[in-house]
């Protein structure tokens, strides 16, 4: 029906062409690839700002750093990650550019909706970018507008504090505001998407996994970053004007705060993270040569995980001074989100089970996934756990297990989606090589920067702290050197990827893994309208090991 | 479909109409609902604060809301009820392609807004001469009960945001009416009333909730509706 004047059947990087028609496109493909761009470009300075921090604490004592300038950079290094690059992270960016084509259509739902939350985000980020620089003098029209110094209450914004420092905390939780708006739009778009614009045949039973774990992301985003909106909007309010709600000397309750803000923000982690899992579901049959495992109870594991997910947010409150009875609540709720995590878990691994297993690098990122989250969810597990908690809430082995379920989970799980779906994004092949070795820095690198953490956090090391006792020393040292090999493997291997997609002459043919999902029967990269006929889907999408027909073997 | 774009002769840039017109219609529905979901959880936050600080300080909060003009309020809850019913009549008229009926029952539904927001500035008006304002003087002062400033707080806070909503769903009306006038909707086509409506629906429920959560919870005075 779609027959216009443009060439439908040319490749949606260069048609239509020119610049202009980069940043007023409504093409799915190119939103999530201008969201790719900017936020691995924040990727790249949180982590940076990560190393500088590992640099100091190389060495117990203060060595080049303030401790207020430490403060400032853990919470641009959280806020930047959480908000700028891991909430977008794979939503905005492979979901985007996979699930119209995984579903067999021409677009998402509003397409002009889906540019304008790709530019209210750019607004969020300069916002946010602003508020944690640090006041400069030929900048001071900066500090008449309330940019009063760089945000350094870390990512979670809790009063009094945040209501007490004369950091620019207005202004940084508006930015947080602003891109959580950005992230319900998606999420909206998303889900009227894969409601309406199924193909003909695309039943809810052939859906993908990715799909799957993409709605039940984009549940959460809709329903649950509205309630941190407001808490922010609280924040700014009780700073800029008195109105006592969080504060205790204005009759305000920090508490509430505490539990406003996890209400979304421990389902943000699903948001983060359930993707991911949908990645993992999508290559792991692929490269085994077998149907998935159980498909319908991972696809139903997603749902149970974000709805779960919604009653747990009191877990992060254990030692904040809730009740006896709400902290037990929430504590066993929390070990029923270990259940459907475990089933995708078994699923993952049976699915392996007895497969002729390629080894190529998306596979090696998404059988690391694997390993990591393991780590991450039974460690998990000791936080969930009311008496182990009040020794282990505040120090490092909650950041080695944060990092374990958003770096050894999100992270990895993007770059696997990233490698698996490159040749249908540029139309190149990437040096195999190369990103193997990648693969080897970044998972080694990971490892012996975290678990040094969760032996630091079993003898007591604080965490947020700038300084240590001597007996910290070597793994503080440990980790440190984990965190550079961990920072050089994500750039050598982003670096591949950036050489081949700009110069590589390797053309990828439309389905270079002879995978069964909708996304590879169009061509390598997608024409601008997707497929040139509706694709009509008459059978799943993991039948591997059995005979199919169209297969090049 | 009555669309002035439909696909076939469609010029424009791709990806924008790539759809059938009934898809469009129940996607910019659920759509809708989608976001009326966001707006609940939005004000839920307002809700579940009020919820605490009631019950914590519910002497507190009860002698403060004698200060706002029930009868204010009131009238305010009437006229958004009224201006839901024209809205959901404009829906009915758009079905039926009734262009010339559906311009003035939005007229008459976005003038309700006016009416609701002019009443709102008198309320206001009259808490800033009392000095019931963030960041006066006499809220600052020490004097200043501090419950009465979480009551206060969350009664400019919740109203606020509601009557910014107002502001929003004027702008949304003001948008489905301007089709109304180049006779834009047939019995094929009537989205935008319909989003719009359900739109401002959701700004009139929440005011019904508000309304007694904030005014009537102090058991007012039957003698003095518009304040002291």
């Amino acid at each position: 029906m779609s027959d216009t004047q443009h060439n439908t059947q040319g490749d949606y990087l260069h048609n239509p062409s020119g610049l202009w028609s980069w940043v007023t496109t409504t093409d799915h493909k190119r939103i999530g690839l201008m969201y790719l761009f900017t936020i691995l470009l924040f990727f790249f300075v949180a982590g940076i700002s990560a190393l500088i921090m590992r640099t100091e604490l190389a060495h117990a004592g203060p060595d080049f750093l303030k401790a207020q300038q430490y403060n400032v950079l853990f919470t641009l290094h959280g806020a930047l990650m959480i908000f700028l690059f891991i909430v977008p992270g794979i939503p905005a960016t492979l979901g985007n550019f996979l699930i119209p084509l995984m579903i067999g259509a021409k677009d998402v739902a509003f397409p002009r909706l889906n540019l304008l939350s790709y530019y209210i985000y750019v607004i969020g980020a300069i916002i946010a970018v602003i508020a944690v620089i640090p006041p400069v003098e030929t900048l001071s029209f900066l500090k008449s507008l309330g940019f009063t110094g760089p945000a350094d209450t870390g990512w979670t914004f809790y009063a009094p504090y945040s209501l007490d420092t004369g950091a620019a905390i207005p202004w940084m939780v508006f930015a947080a505001f602003v891109l959580g708006f950005s992230s319900i739009l998606t999420g909206l778009n998303f889900i009227v998407t894969i409601h309406k614009l199924r193909a003909p045949g695309m039943t809810w039973d052939r859906l993908p996994v990715f799909i799957w774990g993409s709605y039940a992301t984009a549940v959460i985003q809709t329903l649950a970053t509205p309630v941190v909106g407001i808490t922010l909007l609280l924040v700014i309010m009780e700073r800029l004007m008195g109105v006592g709600i969080f504060d205790a000397k204005l009759g305000g309750d920090p508490v509430l705060y505490e539990h406003m803000f996890w209400f979304y923000s421990h389902p943000v982690v699903y948001i983060m993270v359930l993707p991911a899992f949908g990645i993992v579901g999508e290559i792991i049959p692929v490269f085994s040569r077998k149907p998935l495992f159980g498909y319908k109870m991972v696809c139903y594991a997603s749902l149970a995980i974000a709805i779960v997910g919604f009653f747990v947010w009191a877990h992060h409150m254990f030692v904040a001074g809730i009740s006896d009875f709400s902290a037990i609540a929430f504590s066993v709720i929390t070990f029923g989100v270990a259940v459907p995590t475990a089933v995708k878990v078994f699923n993952w691994v049976s699915t392996m089970y007895k497969g002729s297993i390629s080894f190529t690098t998306p596979m090696l990122y998404a059988m690391g996934f694997v390993f990591l989250f393991m780590v991450a969810g039974t460690t998990g597990i000791f936080l969930a756990t009311l008496a182990v908690d009040v020794f282990y809430h505040d120090t490092y082995f909650v950041v080695a297990h944060f990092h374990y379920t958003i770096q050894g989970g999100a992270v990895i799980g993007l770059m696997a989606g990233l490698h698996f779906w490159f040749p249908k994004i540029t139309g190149k092949m990437y040096n195999e090589l190369a990103g193997k070795i990648g693969w080897v820095l970044v998972f080694a690198g990971f490892n012996l920067t975290f678990i040094p953490q969760f032996i630091l956090g079993m003898e007591g090391m604080p965490r947020r702290y700038f300084d240590y006792l001597p007996q910290f020393q070597p793994m503080h040292m440990l980790s440190t050197v984990g965190s550079f090999i961990n920072g050089f493997g994500y750039t050598f291997a982003l670096l591949n990827l950036f050489y081949a997609a700009m110069f590589s002459k390797v053309k990828a043919p439309a389905n270079p893994w002879n995978s069964l999902s909708l996304e590879w029967k169009t061509a390598s990269p997608p024409i601008t309208e997707n497929f040139a006929e509706t694709p009509i889907v008459t059978e799943g999408t993991y039948n591997y090991g059995r005979p199919v027909e169209g297969l090049a073997h | 479909m009555s669309s002035h774009s439909t696909a076939e002769n469609y010029q424009g840039p791709p990806h924008v109409h790539h759809m059938d017109a009934p898809t469009a219609y129940s996607a910019a529905k659920l759509g809708m609902w989608l976001f009326l979901a966001t707006e609940i959880l939005l004000f839920g936050g307002l809700f579940a604060a009020f919820a605490l600080f009631r019950w914590m300080y519910l002497e507190a909060f009860e002698h403060a809301s004698q200060q706002l003009a029930w009868g204010w309020g009131a009238l305010n809850t009437l006229v958004l009820l009224f201006s839901s019913f024209t809205a959901a009549m404009a829906v009915e008229a758009a079905q039926k392609g009734n262009n010339q009926r559906v311009f003035r029952l939005l007229a008459i539904t976005i003038g309700c807004g006016f009416i609701f927001l002019i009443i709102k500035f008198i309320e206001y008006r009259a808490k800033y001469v009392h000095g019931i304002w963030p960041s006066s003087a006499e809220w600052n002062d020490p004097q200043f009960n501090a419950h009465y400033k979480s009551f206060f707080g969350l009664y400019f806070c919740m109203t606020g945001l509601h009557a910014l909503h107002v502001i929003l769903g004027m702008g949304l009306l003001a948008w489905a009416l301007r089709k109304a006038r180049v006779n834009r909707y047939s019995k094929e086509y009537y989205t935008p009333v319909e989003v719009g409506a359900l739109y401002w629906h959701l700004v009139d429920l929440i005011w019904i909730y508000l309304f007694p959560l904030l005014y009537l919870v102090g058991h007012p005075s039957w003698h003095t509706p518009f304040g002291h």
